[in-house]
């Protein structure tokens, strides 16, 4: 299995795939640090994120993913963490 | 005094129709939009023709958030909604929160979003299927979502009965208008034209099997055999006269003037059906005499039992031939939910303008003693007129809307 990397590009196309865009949010603006809420995404939103994610990537989220990560790049770092785990002998 | 509920703004789709200004230059002049199903390929089932809605891009629309978690039914519900915001001249924010409610009927529940998870869960498996399933194919789910996209967080539901909802959701925002609330957008949508939506119509066992668009759905015809569904509906916003003047609404184009439901004896029991009490009620709750119904919208099933009992219950309470009775819908197919908001919005628009829209495709059995107009539109001067709604399992209901002075 090679080594994958999820990037703030892909976690953009999946939410838009997933939950669209809040109108008046422009996701390629500078997003990063913006907690999802704020950008326009409640709960269920994430949930369907998530589940996304995690059948792209072929991982297991903890179901408290979303409360611990609240911005875009907290919670593409903890994917990368993950992923790198997978891939670690 | 009891505050009247009146008609502000109105927001419809039909297949011969999107926006009131479409649907009653189509429906006025009797103009058929019953075809071959072309949602999905219908070829191998035994009924195959629909009303279906053409040209309705919901990303035209609605923000790209709604997309992914609504059916086609709120979808087309969320835009009618829309525009009667603009029809009445009301913008969300101008009436308090608490003061603006959703009461919406239905029949189907969103199908064709349930159809499309239920096949990703057995195809892909469980994580596969939309975290929107959780609410997309409510009954519920037009209300919410009309409620959430405009900040309406008054007294709100669901009504679910058949094509008898249509009636009940009207009369159920009516009540909440006489208990205060300021605005409530009443009316329903449905639109299950998608395989799984096409079966449970199927299997209610009334569905016309015939291929010929004008010859398949034949309300009160000696030779009606089933009907033709259809997809769509109407959201009507419903105001306490008072608070629509003051306001400066635009049109007052009529009030719900009275209302009447009941439900049918047990099958077997050989009593009368419910129909003639219904309106009978009906005219009680808006003080009007059967003299003073200038026309009747009727449910129009189009299977002789029911069409038999139909045109019993209007002679009943008018005499033969007593009131010009019409069913629009016969251009449209029934659109459960939505079929009788749909017809009530063709009633105030029969009042606005004077004339009784036809019932095309029909010619009237000599068995029936009713007035039907058929063919052509007919001119009338129109005060009053009755809408009548039947669902399945033994509901009735019928509702007054008059011209308000």
């Amino acid at each position: 299995m090679s080594e994958r990397t999820f990037t703030i590009e892909d976690l953009k196309r999946i939410l838009l795939e997933g939950a669209g865009a809040e109108e008046g949010v422009d996701l390629d603006g500078d997003i990063l640090d913006t907690e999802f809420e704020e950008l326009g995404y409640e709960s269920l939103a994430l949930l369907e994120t998530g589940g996304r994610i995690e059948r792209e990537y072929g991982i297991s989220l903890d179901d408290d993913v979303f409360t611990d990560n609240r911005t875009p790049r907290s919670l593409v770092t903890a994917i990368n963490t993950q992923l790198e785990t997978l891939v670690a002998p | 005094m009891t505050a009247r509920a009146v008609i502000t703004g109105i927001g419809v789709a039909t297949a011969n129709g999107l926006g009131v200004d479409d649907f009653w230059a189509a429906t006025r002049v009797g103009k058929n939009a019953i075809g071959p199903v072309t949602r999905f390929d219908a070829s191998s089932y035994p009924a195959r023709l629909a009303g279906e809605i053409t040209g309705f891009e919901a990303a035209d629309h609605l923000p790209s958030r709604l997309l992914p978690q609504t059916d086609r039914m709120t979808r087309l519900a969320l835009v009618a909604a829309d525009c009667a915001f603009e029809d009445a001249d009301v913008r969300p924010g101008d009436i308090p929160e608490f003061d603006m409610g959703v009461v919406t009927a239905s029949t189907s529940g969103g199908f064709e979003f349930g159809q499309n998870e239920l096949k990703k869960l057995w195809s892909q498996g469980s994580q596969y299927v939309s975290a929107y399933q959780s609410f997309a194919w409510f009954y519920a789910v037009n209300s919410g979502q009309i409620s959430i996209r405009n900040g309406m967080r008054g007294p709100s539901g669901v009504v679910v009965s058949d094509h008898a909802g249509g009636l009940d959701a009207i009369a159920q925002a009516r009540r909440q208008i006489r208990k205060g609330s300021k605005l409530i957008f009443s009316g329903g949508f449905d639109a299950s034209i998608c395989p799984w939506g096409w079966v449970a119509q199927i299997a209610g066992g009334r569905l016309s099997t015939r291929t010929d668009p004008e010859r398949a759905y034949l309300p009160f015809d000696a030779d009606a055999n089933g009907y033709v569904p259809g997809e769509g509906g109407a959201l009507l916003i419903l105001e306490d006269e008072h608070t629509a003047r003051e306001r400066g609404a635009r049109t007052l184009y009529g009030e719900i003037a009275g209302y009447g439901a009941t439900f049918d004896p047990k099958p077997g029991s050989g009593r009368e059906p419910g129909l003639r009490r219904a309106i009978e009620v009906a005219l009680a709750d808006a003080g009007a005499a059967a003299a003073d119904v200038d026309v009747v919208f009727a449910d129009g099933a189009g299977t002789p039992d029911l069409d038999r009992a139909e045109a019993d219950a209007i002679t009943a309470v008018f005499g033969p031939g007593g009131v010009p009775v019409t069913a629009p819908k016969t251009m449209i197919g029934r659109l459960y939910s939505g079929a009788a908001p749909v017809d009530v919005v063709s009633a105030v628009l029969a009042i606005r303008e004077g004339i009784i829209p036809p019932t095309t495709n029909v010619e009237c059995a000599p068995a029936y003693d009713i007035d039907l107009v058929v063919g052509q539109p007919r001119p009338a001067s129109v005060r009053t007129a009755l809408v009548l709604a039947r669902g399945h399992g033994g509901f009735n209901s019928a509702v007054v809307v008059r011209e308000v002075d």
